[in-house]
């Protein structure tokens, strides 16, 4: 194929600097010794690092979205991969049609979701609970998890587990030694990619959150309404070294290149 | 004064020598073969004939023209690919046409020469389909249509019959050939399947390593290989160690395993150590006049022959006799062998000889 | 009972997907069809939602000329937002496509990673980028090519350009997609046959991505129409969108029927412009791909 000419690259680098510019910029904010939005050229400190630990809302924000994350994670796991070695290996009449439905999350606009959770938990008084947020979160992760299962299952070597069986395995056994193994890769990149949208989700969340269940994003977005401070500049910095981090590991276990083009399609 | 000619031609990438060095005269209206195994450097040649790569060193003169760096689109060389390489998102009469609207050709007469070249591959009337929705054999000669609207001076055809079933690929030798002659355009055919090369071309190239083993008629490489590699890689072949005990006027005294083989040497300098080979389809049963005695080891049959596996004093021999008649003994039996001391023939163990393209 | 046959497969797919599915009608199916049942709910200033049932609300957000112009102003946002990433994110692709390894690995990884780091970050980002007092102005006045802060935080631009740069991933991604698909040898075959490296593009490469941009544009609109917190934050109150009228009428003025219908007619909206546009697409694009 065609090599890059300077044009190219020049254009590249365009566009990553384009990219970039304003994570760059909110972490070199973060490093202000300011009390107001500034560079650190001139003064840089970790006060506002600092500062996050001694602001309790932030704290207990991050906490709330960590153990909603992780709780949103397991259990869209958990339902997400029986359903997709149902849909990989079997052919049943509507599992076009099922398969549609667990997706279809990613097409119904986050607002839209908000409002009909909220409606629906005001309804049966249920707001205000961390295991009705869980559960909104759930039907918002799952689909990504499924979608990882599924490509681990699709891929699946169906002679793989009738040799299991033939050697005398029962099929629980077979599921257990031959199948799960071959698709743990997939299942534990669906857990981390859930894990990440569910602790990034911000739109739904802040139609469902309330003053006693606020996610970390919902806090920032409400701090950044009213004043911009550098502390949500110093949160939003660490939350991009933890993202990059969780992005190596990702990388590690599934290959990043399928998770994130695999969403395209 | 040769059509085409590679000139001292080599290609490295790095450490990593593709081509070694290569001198080839192409004729006008011949068709050449590139035979050789993966990796053996002659599908770098084809590119670096076609633009898509230029030779470290070296001179390639299309008809006295040196198009050594002049880039692909302007050399006027038509070019089959091995996967065929159609435009998904063109009708079939899109792509044959595709090289005339490059050169401005009007619409009239590139409709009549579309159609030309389609009746020629025997597609009339497909021109409005699109390639995803014919079959591999309808591909590659929309792929061959392609190439040949252009009128081009050469023909590059890399592999073309890879992808294609045993069957159609014999049907296409023959159909392929036929339209290369008729149109009388030089080709250049690169390919690893020696009966597809024997078949088609005037001439072959049998490649190894990035050099040119042997340039010879498919019958010349096929009877009087010039290097070990051609000999073992046309054809099967029986091949023995021995060592030259004498040489005469017209034959060596070869001692193989204790048996005095007495060997053409059709003037070469053979010396020392030395293979000496015979065809399996050379030797035969004999029963009177056996000049070597064994037992069958294997029998199998072929349809159109028997193969056989014979236990002798020299080694395993391996034996093809044709099926007339009746079948040879079974395994286990002792038979006797004879040939013509013409067949044999002998190369040194070493360095291949004539290894730099000229018979 | 359930087999491995995958032609009787029984009740194991249903038993398999049962906990997912039963999770899905309860939680997503259900406050849906509440919320649509919602809009057709009576709002009173005093008593809030009422039994009674109207088509009002709908009426209300059709006629309207305050919800006419937040309707074209999302759809303006929308069509600006797809037309620069394509003119932005295709090139990109293009570029990153003819990189060798591990150049590329590493550039994909630049361009897609973001995705995975929240809106409200990166939206952070581009209001202090963006600011009166924000490092754009302050480097561009610096530079003498302006003398006075550009306005372009709460303004339509600034949206577009923040917008754009959430959701031109969804671009390089889907354009990405398509090119994995090609083959490269048909670069080589139009060159063999007389194009010119410009003639190839234009004639071979880009008609075969034409696909890709297709879908890519479809994804981005439908984001950049339903999208609610770059617009929030960047355009401020002034420069509503749907996602945040809804917002306004939920959690500001809690007409909740009304704010039902607006994200009603949303989701409608969404449904049918993304299947609409891929039923057109695949049609004309049918006989070139599997």
């Amino acid at each position: 194929m065609k090599q890059n000419g300077i044009l190219g690259l020049v254009y590249n680098a365009f566009f990553l600097s384009f990219i970039l510019a304003p994570l760059v910029v909110v972490m070199l904010v973060a490093f202000t010794d300011k009390g107001f939005i500034s560079m650190p050229f001139d003064g840089a400190s970790l006060r506002w690092f600092r500062a996050i630990i001694e602001n309790g809302d932030i704290v207990s924000a991050f906490w709330l979205s960590v153990r909603l994350a992780f709780a949103a994670a397991t259990i869209g796991v958990l339902l997400a991969v029986p359903a997709a070695l149902a849909i990989a290996r079997y052919r049943f009449p509507g599992r076009a049609a099922l398969t549609s439905f667990f997706l279809s999350p990613m097409m119904i606009p986050a607002v839209v979701l908000g409002i009909a959770f909220l409606r629906f938990l005001s309804l049966l008084h249920l707001s205000g609970s961390f295991w009705s947020l869980v559960c909104a979160h759930v039907v918002i992760v799952l689909p990504y998890a499924l979608r990882l299962a599924l490509s681990s299952a699709v891929g699946l070597d169906r002679d793989a587990q009738r040799a299991a069986l033939s050697c005398g395995a029962s099929r629980f056994t077979a599921f257990r030694r031959v199948v799960l193994p071959m698709i743990r890769t997939g299942v534990a990149g669906g857990w981390v990619l859930s894990f990440i949208q569910s602790f990034d989700e911000l739109t739904m969340t802040i139609f469902v959150a309330t003053p006693g269940t606020t996610t970390l994003p919902v806090a920032m977005y409400n701090q950044i309404a009213q004043t911009i401070d550098p502390l949500v500049a110093s949160v939003s910095a660490v939350l991009i070294v933890g993202t990059v981090l969780l992005m190596v590991l990702l990388d590690r276990m599934v290959g990043l290149d399928r998770i994130l083009i695999g969403e395209a399609q | 004064m040769a059509f085409l000619t590679l000139q001292g031609i080599s290609k490295r990438y790095g450490d990593f020598t593709a081509i070694e060095h290569i001198d080839l005269d192409v004729e006008r209206g011949e068709l050449l073969a590139l035979l050789g195994p993966s990796g053996c450097g002659k599908t770098t040649t084809l590119q670096m004939v076609a633009g898509f790569v230029s030779p470290t060193t070296g001179r390639i003169l299309l008809d006295g023209r040196d198009i050594t760096n002049e880039r692909p689109e302007k050399r006027g060389i038509g070019v089959v690919f091995q996967s065929y390489a159609l435009f998904p998102h063109m009708t079939v009469a899109g792509n044959v046409g595709f090289g005339l609207e490059m050169r401005k050709v009007r619409r009239k007469e590139r409709e009549e020469r579309v159609a030309e070249a389609l009746s020629l591959v025997r597609l009339k009337g497909l021109g409005h389909r699109y390639p995803k929705e014919l079959s591999g054999g309808q591909r590659q000669r929309v792929a061959i249509a392609r190439a040949i609207a252009m009128e081009p001076e050469l023909l590059l055809l890399d592999e073309p019959m890879s992808n294609l079933d045993a069957k159609l690929r014999e049907e296409m030798h023959i159909e392929l050939r036929a339209i290369q002659k008729r149109l009388g355009i030089t080709t250049i055919l690169v390919t690893h399947d020696q009966v597809e090369a024997m078949t088609m071309s005037d001439r072959i190239a049998v490649m190894h390593r990035g050099v040119i083993a042997q340039l010879s008629t498919p019958y010349d490489a096929y009877e009087r290989p010039a290097t070990p590699f051609a000999s073992t890689f046309l054809g099967r072949t029986n091949a023995f160690s021995g060592e030259v005990l004498r040489r005469n006027p017209r034959c060596a005294e070869v001692d193989v395993a204790g048996t005095t083989l007495h060997v053409p040497h059709e003037g070469r300098h053979v010396d020392g150590a030395v293979h000496v080979y015979i065809r399996p389809e050379k030797v035969h049963l004999a029963n009177g006049d056996a000049r070597l005695r064994g037992r069958i080891a294997t029998r199998v049959f072929v349809g159109n022959q028997w193969l056989l596996e014979v236990d002798t004093e020299l080694g395993k021999l391996r034996v093809a006799q044709p099926n007339h008649g009746a079948p040879p003994p079974e395994e286990g039996h002792e038979v006797g062998l004879a040939w013509t001391d013409d067949d044999l023939r002998v190369l040194t163990q070493d360095r291949p000889e004539g290894a730099h393209g000229h018979a | 009972m359930a087999t491995l046959d995958d032609d009787r497969p029984g009740a194991a797919p249903w038993l398999l997907s049962g906990p997912a599915l039963l999770l899905f009608v309860g939680l997503l199916l259900v406050p849906l069809l509440l919320t649509l049942m919602l809009s057709f709910r009576v709002f009173s200033d005093t008593a809030g939602v009422t039994a009674a049932y109207t088509l009002k609300n709908y009426w209300e957000v059709v006629s309207d000329p305050y919800y006419g112009t937040i309707f074209l102003r999302t759809a303006g946002l929308a069509f600006a937002v797809t037309l620069l990433s394509i003119v932005l994110g295709v090139p990109e692709t293009i570029v990153l496509a003819r990189m060798k390894r591990p150049w590329q690995s590493l550039c994909l990884l630049v361009v897609l990673g973001p995705l995975l780091i929240s809106v409200v970050v990166r939206t952070l980002g581009w209001q202090i980028l963006l600011g009166n007092n924000g490092v754009l102005n302050n480097v561009l006045q610096s530079l003498h090519v302006t003398s006075e802060p550009i306005r372009l935080v709460f303004t339509m631009t600034g949206m577009i350009i923040a917008l754009t740069h959430v959701l031109v991933p969804f671009m390089v991604m889907s354009v990405w997609a398509t090119m994995q698909k090609l083959d490269p040898q048909v670069e080589w075959a139009g060159r063999s046959l007389g194009g010119s490296p410009f003639a190839v593009f234009r004639r071979v490469v880009l008609p075969q991505i034409m696909p890709g941009v297709l879908s890519g544009s479809i994804i981005v609109f439908a984001l950049s129409a339903s999208a609610f917190a770059t617009p929030a934050l960047i355009g401020g109150r002034r420069l509503k969108v749907v996602a945040t009228a809804a917002y306004d009428e939920f959690l500001g003025t809690l007409n909740w029927p009304l704010g039902a219908s607006i994200a009603v007619l949303l989701l409608i909206a969404n449904v049918a412009i993304v299947m609409g546009c891929s039923r057109v697409a695949e049609r004309r694009f049918r006989h070139i791909f599997d």
